[in-house]
């Protein structure tokens, strides 16, 4: 039997929760033996070359580029995990939910105390770049979401157990202290 | 400015407890409390800055801006949108140029919209600065307005006739109607001032309390807890200072009985109130009344004189000697939740309207800490009649379990909306025949914190046995859209009547109506249905019943009307979040200035 395929990627993220995944230590070694990576910044391939059995998420959505990341995740993956509160609420980015956008830019691009090198007072509009959405969206509000790990990164054991049994098909042990946060 | 707001907190003692009455005078002095002023009067009261702020901004009719010289809040709640409220709305906004939220650049007329004022028998309504305006036209607006244009005063610009019964009286001058629609054998037994209370001064009070329990008297404001055990609680208590608080914020939508009650009776639940003093020893009583019932106050505050002067209040009352007992009455300033008897004293104590922690119950630590009885109108006024006629007449009316008659507030898809006396045990049905209903698609009992019913269910009866309630009532005619008009409406009550304490009632509700527009707009399936009630399962953690019942007009209309939600979600798919790309770019593509491709 062929490994199970793996995909992740970070949409309006830190990196933290990627960072918490590189946290299971020596057993990374182990992962790879279980595991075959397809499209993530961990292996930095870019682009899907297989249908995926798991796919993990990090960060909400806050502009088109990640909803369509983010689509494409949900197009190649059996399984899509939310990693991480951005992932599961939005997180930080989404404190800007509420405000206009407009203001956003201002303070970003014109007013604020690090826009002296904008001389020429722009707001960045080059075709190329993604387009910010109203406000930032959990994942579960563009697509389907399987399963949600919490956590501001989730711990690198939760994940670990997550992967573990999701790959095995046996239940998480996941105990109070790995799940809750006070 | 700063002397008239000095002179009235001297009027108040700089007393802190009064700070309701202080802020309410200030502002119809000003027309609102000015916000420079906010230091000041904290510091005359002894209060902190915070403590003042947190307290202005809690009540939706205070106000730190001036809100235009007329001043208009039109009510919101589900029977004023079934009368037409869209076309007011509209017609108001037309003829003042300013949109609802605003005040108009001249200054001269704000819009606004309010939660229910108690007159869901007469919508649409509205209050402008204070006064009240009911079955409200297109056409009626156009003169309103055309009025405030010329400058007349609010009180000049009526043209129907006031309303009946002591509506029309000097002091109250109101286009209110009370529509009784039935008297029952209770509230309309012939009775003269002082009847009660006379014949209580010739019982022991421990045997007064007795004859409540007796009577299998159970509070009228909802809860239906057994008044006689509320008395005897609180007269357990070893503290000596007591209070009686009548309850008359009347806030549950479609509740309007205790108005009639205070407008036609009010001497009676005065009495009551007394009749409470004698047996637990108290001699003060508080009413505490909603802001809305404002163009009461002149009335109630005459009757107290005249009650005063019928020794009927003061002291040595009833020709007792010893026996004092006076009342105050104290205005809220628009929150439903002051309604809720923890909240009610909080208020009552000039702070936010937030629920206390249960234990202690009022009974034990009530207002300022003392022992203290609250009870609705309605029961107030009922236990001058027990006194008087016996419990055991009480208890012969009635069901087994539900002695006794209820004051309904009837509103909706029915010829007579209005108040009806009737005894407990009748059936939905038998009131839909009362009340000339016909094609009766539900019944919202109980107001939105209730159930709503549907016409299986119409045999069920009204009584603590199975329905028991408040008395509120709303009909809806089949040709109505229950989820669009009702349930999001009773939804988005709750809402915006939050004190926003416990997160459970603080963002449940609204993810919840988030759900109910998403399945309104197509975009529901199956699993959306199953959220909602999974989901309103939450707020049974919230700390008070506003929280507790936040869920119910979601909860009851799947329970009894799954297959209107049926209808309306998608069947070939099982996962839809209605996000729209192009729509959510649009904003930022605009603020950028750019085409949105995406
Ligand atoms: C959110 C909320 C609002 C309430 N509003 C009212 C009200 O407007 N009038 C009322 O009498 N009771 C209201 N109640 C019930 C009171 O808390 C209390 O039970 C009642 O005043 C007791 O009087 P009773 O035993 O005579 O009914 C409300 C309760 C809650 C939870
Ligand atoms: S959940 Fe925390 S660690 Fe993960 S992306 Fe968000 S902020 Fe970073
Ligand atoms: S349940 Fe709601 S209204 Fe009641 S205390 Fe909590 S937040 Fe306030």
């Amino acid at each position: 039997m062929s490994k199970p395929v793996l995909a992740t990627t970070s949409l309006a993220g830190c990196f933290g929760c990627h960072m918490s995944i590189l946290d299971i230590d020596e057993r990374i070694l182990t992962l790879i033996e279980l595991v075959e990576f397809n499209k993530s910044p961990i292996n930095d391939i870019k682009t899907f070359t297989k249908q995926c059995d798991i796919g993990l998420i990090e960060g909400g959505c806050c502009n088109s580029e990640n909803v369509h990341v983010l689509r494409d995740f949900r197009k190649h993956c059996n399984i899509l995990v939310s990693l991480g509160e951005c992932a599961i609420m939005g997180g930080l980015p989404a404190m800007r939910n509420g405000i206009l956008i407009k203001e956003c830019f201002h303070e970003a691009y014109l007013n604020g105390p690090s826009t002296t090198a904008n001389t020429g007072h722009i707001i960045p509009n080059d075709p190329e770049l993604p387009c910010l959405l109203d406000k930032v969206y959990p994942c579960q509000e563009i697509v389907r979401i399987d399963y949600y790990l919490p956590g501001c990164p989730p711990r690198a054991d939760l994940i670990w157990e997550t992967l573990v049994s999701l790959i095995s098909g046996k239940p998480a042990e996941l105990p109070y202290e790995v799940i809750k946060f006070d | 400015m700063k002397t008239t707001v000095n002179k009235i907190i001297k009027k108040y003692k700089n007393d802190r407890y009064r700070l309701m009455d202080i802020l309410l005078d200030i502002q119809e002095e000003l027309g609102y409390i000015p916000e420079d002023l906010n230091q000041m009067i904290a510091d005359e009261l002894s209060i902190s800055k915070v403590e003042l702020d947190e307290t202005i901004s809690f009540y939706h009719f205070l106000t730190q801006k001036p809100l235009g010289e007329y001043t208009v809040y039109l009510n919101n709640s589900v029977t004023a949108g079934m009368m037409f409220r869209e076309d007011v709305k509209k017609t108001f906004e037309e003829q003042s140029g300013v949109l609802f939220g605003n005040v108009s650049s001249d200054g001269l007329i704000g819009l606004f919209d309010t939660s229910c004022i108690g007159m869901s028998d007469q919508e649409p309504a509205a209050i402008i600065n204070n006064v009240m305006f009911t079955n409200l036209t297109p056409f009626r607006v156009k003169e309103i307005v055309a009025d405030m244009k010329e400058g007349k005063p609010v009180e000049e610009m009526h043209k129907q006739n006031f309303g009946g019964g002591k509506n029309s009286s000097d002091l109250i001058q109101a286009v209110v109607k009370n529509n009784i629609r039935r008297k029952g054998p209770v509230l309309w037994d012939p009775y003269e001032p002082g009847e009660g209370l006379r014949k209580s001064i010739t019982m022991e009070p421990g045997d007064v309390i007795e004859e409540i329990k007796n009577s299998h008297l159970r509070g009228r404001g909802g809860a239906g807890f057994p008044t006689g055990l509320k008395w005897e609680f609180c007269n357990k208590s070893r503290e000596k200072e007591r209070y009686i608080f009548c309850n008359a914020d009347e806030g549950e939508p479609g509740t309007f009985k205790d108005r009639v009650i205070l407008t036609e009776m009010p001497k009676m639940v005065f009495e009551g109130m007394a009749i409470a003093g004698y047996a637990v020893g108290a001699k003060s009583g508080v009413v505490y009344i909603r802001y809305e019932y404002l163009y009461l106050r002149k009335y109630l505050e005459n009757t107290l004189s005249e009650l005063r002067k019928a020794k009927l209040l003061g002291r040595n009352i009833a020709g007792k000697n010893g026996f004092d007992f006076d009342i105050r009455i104290q205005y809220g300033a628009g929150a439903y939740i002051c309604g809720e008897e923890s909240a009610l004293l909080e208020s009552a104590e000039g702070k936010r309207g937030e629920p206390r922690d249960r234990p202690p119950f009022p009974v034990e630590k009530g207002f300022k800490g003392k022992p203290t009885i609250i009870n609705n109108v309605e029961t107030l006024a009922k236990v001058v009649k027990i006194i008087k006629k016996g419990s055991t007449w009480f208890t012969n009316l009635g069901t087994q379990e539900s002695a006794g008659t209820k004051l309904l507030s009837i509103s909706g898809d029915c010829r007579f909306p209005g108040v009806y006396e009737i005894e407990w045990g009748h059936s939905i049905y038998d009131i839909l025949e009362m009340v000339g209903a016909t094609d009766v698609q539900a019944v919202q009992v109980g107001g939105p914190s209730g159930i709503l019913i549907n016409p299986n269910q119409l045999p069920r009866k009204l009584g603590y046995e199975d329905l028991g309630t408040g008395g509120s009532l709303i009909i809806f005619h089949e040709s109505r859209n229950l989820i669009r008009e009702v349930v999001m409406n009773f939804t988005e009550f709750f809402i915006e009547e939050s004190c926003g304490s416990c997160s459970t009632c603080r963002n449940t509700p609204f993810i919840l109506k988030q759900k109910l527009e998403k399945i309104l707009d197509g975009h529901g399936v199956v699993q959306d249905i199953d959220d909602l009630v999974e989901w309103s399962k939450n707020l049974k953690f919230s700390r008070c019943g506003l929280g507790h019942t936040a869920g119910n007009p979601i909860i009851t209309s799947i329970q009894n009307f799954r297959h209107l939600y049926e209808k309306l979600v998608q069947r070939d798919r099982d996962y839809d979040t209605g996000f729209n790309l192009a729509e959510s770019v649009k904003e930022s593509c605009e603020a950028s200035n750019r085409s949105t491709v995406v």
